[in-house]
């Protein structure tokens, strides 16, 4: 954790434009791209965080949450977007902001010939699903993307998904 | 696997029955016959009726109700509905919100689509997985008097509350309340928040 006292780390960043919009649900799917954001917003008593077995239903949840009131976040690995598709249907129909925080698999060095076609998809998918993306491959983008991303989703009630790539989260290798 | 019990009660007179007590609860009907029950009953900007996201029920009413935290929030799901977003009860157990309520009204059927067997009619017990996953409090109803004893458990007893309501096949007339989901959207978030429905 040392080095991250010099220089904020990109998930700390992610964290506090969250916190400044007002974010309270925060649901996930877990990713090791996302681990550190995970344990920042749980330690938040503001945040509740929710842990779900399938991405889909952090649709709805987050569906929910604007009825009652409530912004949130989705964190998910790209793998997840596929889970979801159905349920982009109620949210362009009912017009529900959407926020997604995708950690890319299957395309910057990846090792795992499984995860190269959903990777591949996912920003065709989000399109035709009329979810707006914005790529981010350098950590030091990191903030301003999701800030702008948050801003598209909260003030102009918009689906949008910050796909952030594997040159920031740096990409897995099991094999040599 | 438990002798099949028969089953009496109409699904319109339940889903009446339950809204009839509502008060200041929030209600979220699944795709299909649970969302025409609520309009039979009565629409009401408080009932986010829903025409599509099958599954997808009983997470937005997770949503609502963490959001909501002092009120009673009941979600309809049919029970082909529920089948769908079964992991749900699991992420439901996990959070233990005490005001939420989930009522499955169950005909064993997929209704809209030609009435064919869900897993329910195979002997599937949903309250038995909605114990199993941390919900507080548990039943499955079969008669009125069964229906009467649980609403304490809908209204009052701290959740989350998993109540299986079987009902029968017995065709009913269609209801349908208004469809555009952005309006539907609308009217409840400004029932519920008023001006700050538009902030």
């Amino acid at each position: 954790m040392s080095q991250n006292v010099a220089a904020p780390s990109w998930p700390r960043g992610i964290y506090d434009v969250l916190k400044a919009q007002k974010v309270r649900q925060v649901a996930y799917v877990p990713d090791a791209g996302h681990s550190e954001l995970i344990k920042l917003c749980q330690a938040t008593e503001q945040m509740s965080t929710i842990s779900l077995t399938t991405e889909e239903e952090g649709i709805s949840m987050l569906a929910g949450a604007w009825l009652g009131g409530e912004r949130g976040a989705l964190l998910m690995q790209s793998s997840g977007v596929g889970n979801c598709i159905n349920l982009f249907g109620m949210v362009q129909e009912c017009r529900f902001p959407l926020l997604m925080l995708v950690t890319m698999r299957g395309q910057w060095g990846e090792f795992n010939p499984w995860q190269v076609w959903m990777g591949s998809s996912v920003r065709p998918v989000l399109e035709q699903c009329g979810v707006v993306c914005y790529d981010v491959d350098e950590p030091q983008r990191v903030v301003e993307t999701v800030s702008a991303a948050s801003n598209l989703v909260f003030n102009a009630y918009r689906s949008v998904a910050v796909l952030i790539g594997q040159r920031v989260t740096g990409s897995k290798n099991f094999v040599k | 696997m438990a002798t099949k019990r028969e089953i009496t009660l109409e699904r319109r007179e339940v889903v009446a029955r339950i809204l009839r007590d509502r008060g200041g609860a929030l209600v979220v009907p699944g795709l299909g016959a649970p969302t025409w029950d609520c309009a039979a009953a009565g629409d009401h900007p408080l009932t986010f009726q829903m025409w599509g996201a099958m599954g997808g029920t009983t997470m937005i009413a997770l949503g609502l109700a963490l959001a909501q935290r002092e009120r009673r929030v009941i979600a309809l799901p049919g029970d082909g509905d529920m089948l769908m977003g079964i992991g749900s009860l699991a992420t439901i157990g996990t959070q233990g919100p005490p005001n939420l309520v989930v009522a499955v009204i169950d005909n064993e059927r997929y209704g809209e689509t030609g009435m064919q067997e869900t897993h329910t009619a195979r002997g599937v017990d949903l309250e038995g997985i909605a114990r199993a996953s941390g919900f507080r409090h548990g039943a499955t109803v079969y008669t009125q008097d069964e229906l009467e004893a649980a609403m304490p458990l809908i209204y009052r007893t701290e959740g989350p509350v998993f109540v299986n309501i079987k009902v029968t096949t017995q065709p009913v007339p269609n209801v349908l309340p208004p469809r555009d989901g952005a309006w539907l959207k609308h009217r409840f978030r400004q029932a519920l928040l008023g001006e700050r429905a538009f902030d």
